[in-house]
């Protein structure tokens, strides 16, 4: 399992990468590891503005449902058409291609009061 | 039952972990649920073969004088039809309109049957049956000492074939023979299955599980033969639209509101069978039907069924993503005017009013 140095973390495990004053949301190769083949993704959260831990939205396996908790509070701008159209992708690249929404944070230094990678690797018992 | 039971393992359970399989808990069993991935699982079974330990499975011995007598009684479907080497799909009826379990019967003579029950009912089936056996048969319930693997899929005979002398080609849908597989005597091999992909169900005692499961394996390489878990059997089986007990029938439905009909024979008496009898006379108020989703969504057991204006009309027993047909599938009861084929039904997932349709059966034709 693959676990970029440069990514934030969450105990609901999402990564959050910051990019300039835009921040992109995803799951964890562990998260889609555990949840199988994804087949479906459902964001219908763009233009709101949520709290930390709400949640976004939904990602479905062929026989689980998963919500989606967003790791910081912002505002919800833009939704991955490609996971949306292709949900495997999430499968295949969970940190690039498979990202789920990009988001303008409320307070960009919350990202900071997340789980580095290593603290994250000691949730998941690595 | 203890609520601090343990969970007990099929004999081959040390395998099925050094196979990498996720384990988890189902009828009080540690049972392999996924080996790598649900979906290559499932096709591997729709396309080729695939092999389930499904030991957790109950097997009971019914024999006696009065055994065919018996298991009529006790059991909706008309038993009289079985011939020896015939196997049949029924149910065992409770009294107050519901289903006890629903089984498999294997008649080996006329006065000795084999009687396959699912894992999470041994018990209560076994107390029902010993509750109504007026009948002095013997019955044995040797669940513990047999492993039963499910070999499915187009190229499941032709795998079990390289281990037999016997001539399994010829033998028709729901029909077994006795005798010596992989070099193993006495070995209880039929042509069924919850997959509906063909193939064949394998018994053989414990002693002789890792003999069996390796034979299969090697028998079975040159077709890709991979194991295969729970998650796929149950995806397998939905886009047959087969019922699972707990999900689709249960104590309180009748076999006729379950689409059971074909399973229920009211040339013969049986527990409750009037009661049934008059809601087959009548036409049962809901009924189990299967749908299709129209709009993209996948629905769940437990999700409300709603008419098109939003009133609820059912609920899902069984739903999930077709991986054959990559769309969502289930089956839920409906009020009966709802059941007609075509009639658009309306499932809530996560509070949205989501498209569907009532199809017929099964799913994947």
């Amino acid at each position: 399992m693959n676990f970029p140095a440069e990514l934030r973390y969450t105990k609901e495990h999402e990564w959050i990468k910051v990019d300039g004053d835009v921040a992109i949301v995803g799951i964890t190769d562990f998260a889609q590891g555990e949840l199988g083949d994804i087949v479906y993704v459902e964001i219908e959260t763009v233009g709101q503005t949520l709290a930390e831990n709400d949640i976004f939205g939904t990602v479905e396996a062929v026989k689980t449902v998963s919500d989606l908790f967003l790791p910081i509070a912002g505002e919800i701008l833009e939704v991955n058409q490609t996971v949306i159209d292709s949900p495997e992708t999430i499968n295949s690249d969970a940190y690039g291609e498979g990202w789920l929404v990009k988001i303008k944070p409320s307070n960009l230094a919350d990202v900071e009061a997340l789980m580095d990678v290593d603290t994250y690797k000691q949730h998941i018992g690595l | 039952m203890e609520q601090t039971e343990q969970l007990k393992l099929v004999f081959l359970n040390d395998v099925h972990v050094a196979l990498g399989a996720k384990m988890v808990p189902f009828a009080g069993y540690s049972m392999p649920v996924l080996y790598t991935n649900l979906i290559q699982e499932h096709l591997a079974v729709r396309n080729s073969v695939g092999v389930f330990d499904v030991s957790h499975m109950g097997e009971f011995v019914v024999k006696g004088e009065r055994a065919t007598e018996f298991l009529q009684y006790v059991t909706s479907n008309d038993v009289a039809a079985l011939y020896d080497g015939k196997v049949q799909y029924s149910c065992l009826p409770n009294d107050k309109g519901g289903i006890v379990d629903d089984l498999l019967i294997y008649r080996r003579s006329e006065n000795e049957y084999f009687v396959v029950v699912n894992a999470s009912n041994i018990e209560k089936d076994w107390n029902w049956m010993q509750s109504h056996n007026t009948f002095d048969v013997e019955m044995q319930n040797i669940s513990d000492g047999i492993s039963l693997f499910a070999v499915q899929g187009p190229k499941g005979v032709a795998t079990m074939q390289k281990l037999t002398d016997l001539d399994l080609g010829s033998m028709e849908y729901y029909t077994f023979k006795e005798g010596t597989v992989a070099g193993i005597e006495n070995v209880l091999i039929a042509t069924t299955g919850y997959t509906g992909a063909g193939g064949m169900e394998v018994y053989v005692k414990n002693e002789d599980a890792k003999t069996m499961w390796d034979a299969i394996f090697a028998a079975g390489a040159e077709f890709g033969i991979v194991p295969v878990g729970l998650g796929a059997r149950d995806t397998l089986r939905t886009e047959m639209g087969y019922c699972l007990y707990g999900n689709d029938i249960d104590d309180t439905t009748s076999p006729i509101e379950a689409g059971l009909g074909w399973i229920t024979k009211f040339n013969k008496e049986f527990v409750n069978s009037a009661f049934h009898k008059q809601i087959k006379e009548n036409g049962p108020t809901k009924k189990l039907v299967a749908f299709e989703m129209v709009d993209r969504g996948i629905p769940r057991q437990h999700y409300e069924i709603m008419d098109a204006t939003g009133n609820i009309i059912g609920e899902v027993t069984s739903g999930t993503q077709s991986p054959s047909l990559n769309k969502g599938i289930g089956l839920g009861y409906v009020a009966k005017e709802f059941s007609k084929l075509g009639t658009e039904i309306y499932i809530n997932i996560r509070n949205k009013y989501l498209k569907a349709q009532v199809v017929k059966l099964p799913f994947l034709k």
